[in-house]
């Protein structure tokens, strides 16, 4: 019955994505739009199609709670690692690390290795721990030997709040990027996303979620691959040359670097409170991701674990070298190109559009064509990977282990995720509509200040902190949380950006520094003075727990179809 | 897990080599790739012209550029070799330690 609900939706949505561009850019492709693109239109109805069918063949082989929030645990560490670095190079980071670099050269590069050192990291002190100790989620680790109430609902708070944030700056974007490069209204590309999304979830689920994640993840290191191969191409392959002449290209356009200034650290940090807190926000908040952190559950066991995280820092680490290759190229190969500017010299589209510029640049239109539908589907996975991880957080965490308190069977459980799932990209749909004009600059780095603040301290403490206690977690986790927000709001970002006023209250665009201070002090010290009941409980389950989690002794298997 | 397996697997030599072995090395390993991070991006806060100095005579190309590939560079490799003793030598030891339970 669902599969034929199935078939029938994909169809309606193809059909209706079909008519939608047939006539999406007559309707108003004159005013800042691209003229309809007729290759990259071709290319994402075959992803399109492609990803509908493995949701078909995903849908058939997800029958339980188990196969629905993990495939079955029975993803391989390769599979895995390209899943993971598909669900972490989002179109965000491929257009906006290249444009960084294209705007300040290397500054793009600091920003990189932030966000990549944080996975050596999460190898050694946390990835087989968590596949030891978790089911589906990271609140079952979190809330493994503590009160399954306060500490499950402030993890599912947490995992939301992170996944909402994430999905409206992913949506907007979205909206942005689709309008401009497919000359599609943008409240079109919003629906259209949104409903890909929910069928992918909702039908296909982690399997499902999973192959698009890897599909996307090969076609975009494919696509970064070439656009770099080209650009090292047209400079005989000499680094020597490439940035000889990106010195050289002088460009007066507003907030653009050049002259020797691209080749050294630039205006991103420059004192020690944001470098420290930078630092801390991009490490622990990649630790604190829900959709990031529910990736390790897919797997049979620890092992498995590990080799995802060194493939998946192999493949980041490989896209970033290119992005920074890509921005560079960019510099050279279309600041002085008429065709790709602005009356007044910016980019036409903006900046985040340097490397979709180049790639015309470099392999014409039918290759413009791939790389936008290559945005797209890292759009569409991207945010179906983080509605999953909303989705279990409603259905696994709050109604299961919450609301009805564990006795719950999984035919009901698997109904709510996937009413959850329909609910959560509505919800993404309405806010992604509503923000479009909003300034939202500031969402990804609340949904990371969040991730490390609330979410990261407690799971890590969790693990290797004997005398933690659930009100210790709960108040510490709770206060964390609280600093993260007040802080990002009374910070330059809302403060001043988005409400308007002169100074900002709180100096740096990076609280994590303080909060995820806050959060750990909090902890420590609401646990050591608990001298409650529930706090020898929790205190006393420690070793068992310790056991399990060096070992992997009773640990959830993978299960095999 | 009932108290007395605990006691067991708590006692067994094994699993206490395990334990230091992979912490000892693992706590290394962090510490490594915190030192190389911070001292990469202290240098950038209090000193950025360190990184502007350029890498041969008559070259364009600053030393800011290959120090931030081999940043990048080190984290993978560092990854591999946890992966790689972990893999080995630590699953070996857990592999033992389960089939003195049984």
């Amino acid at each position: 019955m669902s599969r034929n609900f199935l078939i029938w939706g994909a169809f309606a949505t193809l059909f209706a994505a079909t008519g939608v561009f047939a006539t999406g850019g007559a309707l108003d492709g004159a005013i800042e739009k691209q003229s309809l693109n007729v290759a990259a239109i071709v290319m994402f109805l075959l992803f399109v199609a492609a990803t509908l069918a493995i949701t078909y063949w995903a849908a058939q082989r997800t029958k339980t709670a188990k196969d629905f929030y993990t495939a079955g645990g029975g993803i391989t560490g390769l599979q895995n690692g390209l899943a993971i670095s598909g669900d972490y190079m989002s179109a965000a980071s491929f257009l906006g690390i290249s444009a960084l670099v294209y705007r300040s050269g290397y500054d793009g590069l600091i920003y990189s290795i932030g966000f990549l050192v944080g996975w050596p990291i999460i190898l050694f002190l946390i990835a087989e721990r968590l596949r030891n100790l978790g089911k589906y989620t990271f609140a079952d680790v979190a809330s493994y030997r503590l009160a399954q109430t306060p500490i499950r609902t402030l993890s599912a708070f947490g995992a939301l709040a992170t996944v909402i944030l994430y999905l409206i700056a992913q949506m907007v974007g979205a909206g942005q990027l689709i309008q401009l490069l497919f000359g599609l209204p943008y409240w079109m590309a919003v629906v259209i996303v949104g409903v890909l999304m929910i069928l992918y979830v909702t039908f296909g689920g982690m399997l499902a979620t999973t192959w698009v994640q890897i599909i996307k993840a090969v076609l975009l290191l494919s696509g970064a691959t070439f656009i770099a191969f080209g650009v090292l191409y047209s400079f005989d392959f000499s680094f020597e040359k490439m940035f000889t002449e990106a010195i050289n290209t002088t460009r007066d356009a507003k907030g653009m670097m050049s002259g020797e200034v691209i080749m050294a650290p630039g205006g991103l940090v420059n004192n020690w409170f944001d470098a420290i807190s930078l630092g801390i926000a991009l490490m622990f908040g990649t630790a604190g991701l829900p959709h990031i952190l529910m990736r390790f559950f897919t797997v049979a066991d620890a092992k498995e674990a590990r080799k995802s995280v060194f493939f998946a820092t192999g493949f980041i680490g490989y896209f970033y070298i290119l992005t920074f290759i890509i921005g560079f190229g960019a510099i050279v190969l279309i600041s002085k190109n008429p065709e790709y500017l602005t009356a007044e010299g910016g980019l036409l589209g903006g900046n985040n559009m340097a490397a979709i510029h180049l790639s015309h640049a470099i392999g014409g239109n039918i290759f413009l064509g791939f790389i936008s539908a290559v945005a797209f589907a890292t759009i569409l996975a991207v945010v179906s990977g983080l509605t999953l991880a909303g989705a279990s957080a409603v259905s696994h965490d709050l109604y299961a282990n919450v609301f009805k308190r564990g006795e719950v069977n999984e035919a009901q459980e698997m109904k709510i995720s996937k009413i959850a799932t329909v609910c959560l990209g509505v919800i993404a749909i309405g806010l992604g509509i509503a923000f479009e004009k909003q300034n939202i600059a500031f969402m990804v780095g609340l949904a990371f200040a969040i991730a490390a603040s609330a979410n990261f301290p407690v799971l890590f403490l969790s693990m290797y902190w004997s005398k933690l206690t659930t009100r210790g977690a709960f108040i510490g986790g709770g206060l964390g949380l609280l600093t993260a927000i007040v802080l990002v709001v009374i910070g330059p970002t809302v403060w001043v950006a988005i409400l308007g006023n002169e100074e900002p209250i709180f100096g740096s665009k990076y609280p994590a520094l303080i909060s995820v201070t806050t959060a750990f002090v909090g902890i420590w010290f609401f646990s050591i003075i608990d001298n409650s009941k529930r706090a020898q409980i929790d205190r006393a389950a420690f070793e068992a727990q310790d056991i399990r989690c060096q070992t992997g002794i009773g640990a959830e298997g993978a299960v095999t179809h | 897990m009932q108290q007395e397996l605990v006691d067991k697997i708590k006692n067994d030599p094994k699993y206490q080599a395990l334990v230091s072995k992979r912490s000892r090395f693992a706590w290394i390993l962090s510490i490594i790739m915190l030192v190389i991070y911070y001292t990469f991006i202290m240098v950038i806060a209090f000193s950025p012209q360190t990184f502007a100095a350029k890498i041969a005579e008559g070259s364009v190309i600053t030393i800011g550029i290959p120090i931030g590939i081999l940043i990048i560079v080190s984290a993978f490799i560092l990854t591999g070799i946890y992966v790689w003793r972990a893999n080995g030598e630590f699953d070996n030891l857990i592999h033992q330690i389960k089939e003195g339970i049984k």
